[in-house]
């Protein structure tokens, strides 16, 4: 790619300019002023974080499909899902709560995988998706409120708190939502906004001037 | 195992003392004139800045909301728990010490941490380094760039509570035996952390830098 060796970069953390050049496989590129980490080479990231993404899709329906957990009191046993948890909250009255919960342990996830799996799955395929500008700013904009690794240390905190007084029993949806949390951090680890914009503009500029 | 980073070439200029700006979503430097109305990136379209218009502003006023709804937040009664022979009603920092005496120390902790100290260090933070680019300091700046990015990756931790909270409430309601409810504070506190989260991406790291250059750089 001779071209992106010319490309400036500016730091986001302190604006430093600095020119892009080529790096070896799984290194990354840091800030010398500020310590930022301004892009890393990943080469097979597309692969990876679309692998990652559809597996946590997947996981993401279980997650909300089956019970978390359920208590058993005199031979009565309750189960929830977290969505009939959010549906609670809500008949309680505490609307701004629920809605909190609804947007950043379910929409946000949603949406961030849905985007994902929008922009890369044509990618893959060698097609670029329309308005791909758009998924892309939805998925920076998404990315801090989807909040399922703090749903799961929130997960095990209640359970903690619930075997004081009952007897427990774990569900599927606890097991699903700890594997979608090792899959979403795989996912954003390798994920390479970078890259991403490249490959498209790459693939973008190849249909408008053939 | 994670490779070295390479430092890409040191002591280079700043992009916007070269009339170059990174846009915001896609990270591309394109050229501005500074005196243009208005510029868009010409990849992805977005409005360019030199510098997060606004951004001292409006994350001051976010801060300053913050903090008056951390004292209802902290307050407020959290969570309420009934049961045939007991009932408590909890604060935040109630609903830890009970945790602490009832020997549950691992989860007291963990829940102070998000709930209590997360909380305040996002607060106190975000205003040192609010105060210190007003007076346009030059101290430590990249000491102060970091306590930024630890502001960032903590912040969304502080959500914990709300989650227990949420599930405490709609399971024990099953149960006949024993009632748990949220209480008023949950709702302070929840705007607590949305607003410390726009408070946090509303500020500009390069606000910390630029004291260290002789121009000031706007919009
Ligand atoms: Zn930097
Ligand atoms: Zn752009």
């Amino acid at each position: 790619m001779p071209d992106r060796t010319a490309q400036l970069i500016a730091c986001h953390d302190c604006d430093l300019l600095q020119r892009d050049i080529q790096l070896n496989p799984g290194c990354y590129a840091s800030c010398p002023r500020c310590g930022a980490v301004l892009y890393r080479n990943a080469t097979d990231s597309v692969d990876r974080t679309l692998a990652y993404t559809l597996a946590a899709a997947m996981v993401f329906l279980g997650a909300n499909v089956f019970p978390i957990f359920s208590i058993e009191v005199q031979g009565d046993r309750s189960a929830i899902t977290l969505f009939e948890a959010v549906l609670s909250l809500w008949n309680q009255g505490m609307m701004t709560i629920s809605l909190l919960v609804f947007l950043t342990a379910m929409v946000a996830p949603a949406v961030e995988l849905l985007s994902i799996t929008y922009l890369l799955l044509p990618l893959k395929l060698g097609k670029v998706p329309p308005s791909y500008p758009l998924f892309m700013r939805v998925l920076q904009f998404i990315e801090p409120w989807c909040m399922v690794e703090v749903l799961m240390l929130g997960v095990l905190v209640s359970l903690v708190k619930l075997t004081n007084n009952f007897r427990v029993i774990p569900g599927m949806a606890l097991w699903s939502f700890a594997v979608l949390t090792l899959l979403l951090a795989a996912a954003a680890a390798s994920f390479n906004a970078r890259d991403v914009w490249s490959q498209l503009d790459a693939k973008w500029n190849d249909q408008v001037s053939p | 195992m994670e490779r070295p980073g390479v430092a890409v070439t040191a002591g280079g200029p700043i992009a916007a003392a070269r009339g170059l700006c990174a846009c915001h979503v896609c990270q591309l430097v394109s050229r501005r004139v500074p005196e243009a109305s208005v510029a868009h990136c010409p990849r992805c379209g977005a409005r360019l800045h030199f510098r997060r218009p606004g951004s001292v502003q409006r994350c001051w006023a976010l801060v300053i909301a913050s903090y008056i709804l951390y004292i209802p937040a902290n307050v407020l009664i959290m969570m309420e728990t009934g049961s045939l022979i007991s009932y408590r009603r909890d604060t935040i920092v109630s609903g830890v010490v009970h945790l602490w005496k009832t020997g549950s120390w691992m989860i007291a902790v963990i829940v102070f941490i998000a709930s209590v100290a997360i909380p305040l260090l996002k607060l106190f933070s975000l205003t040192l380094l609010l105060i210190s680019v007003q007076r346009r300091s030059t101290w430590n700046p990249r000491q102060r760039t970091r306590l930024y990015r630890l502001v960032e990756a903590v912040g969304r931790w502080s959500m914990l509570d709300i989650y227990v909270v949420t599930l405490l409430a709609a399971l024990v309601q099953l149960g006949s035996m024993a009632t748990v409810k949220a209480g008023p504070a949950a709702v302070a506190f929840g705007a607590v952390v949305v607003l410390t989260m726009f408070a946090t991406m509303e500020f500009d790291p390069r606000l910390i830098w630029d004291p260290l250059q002789k121009e000031e750089f706007h919009d």
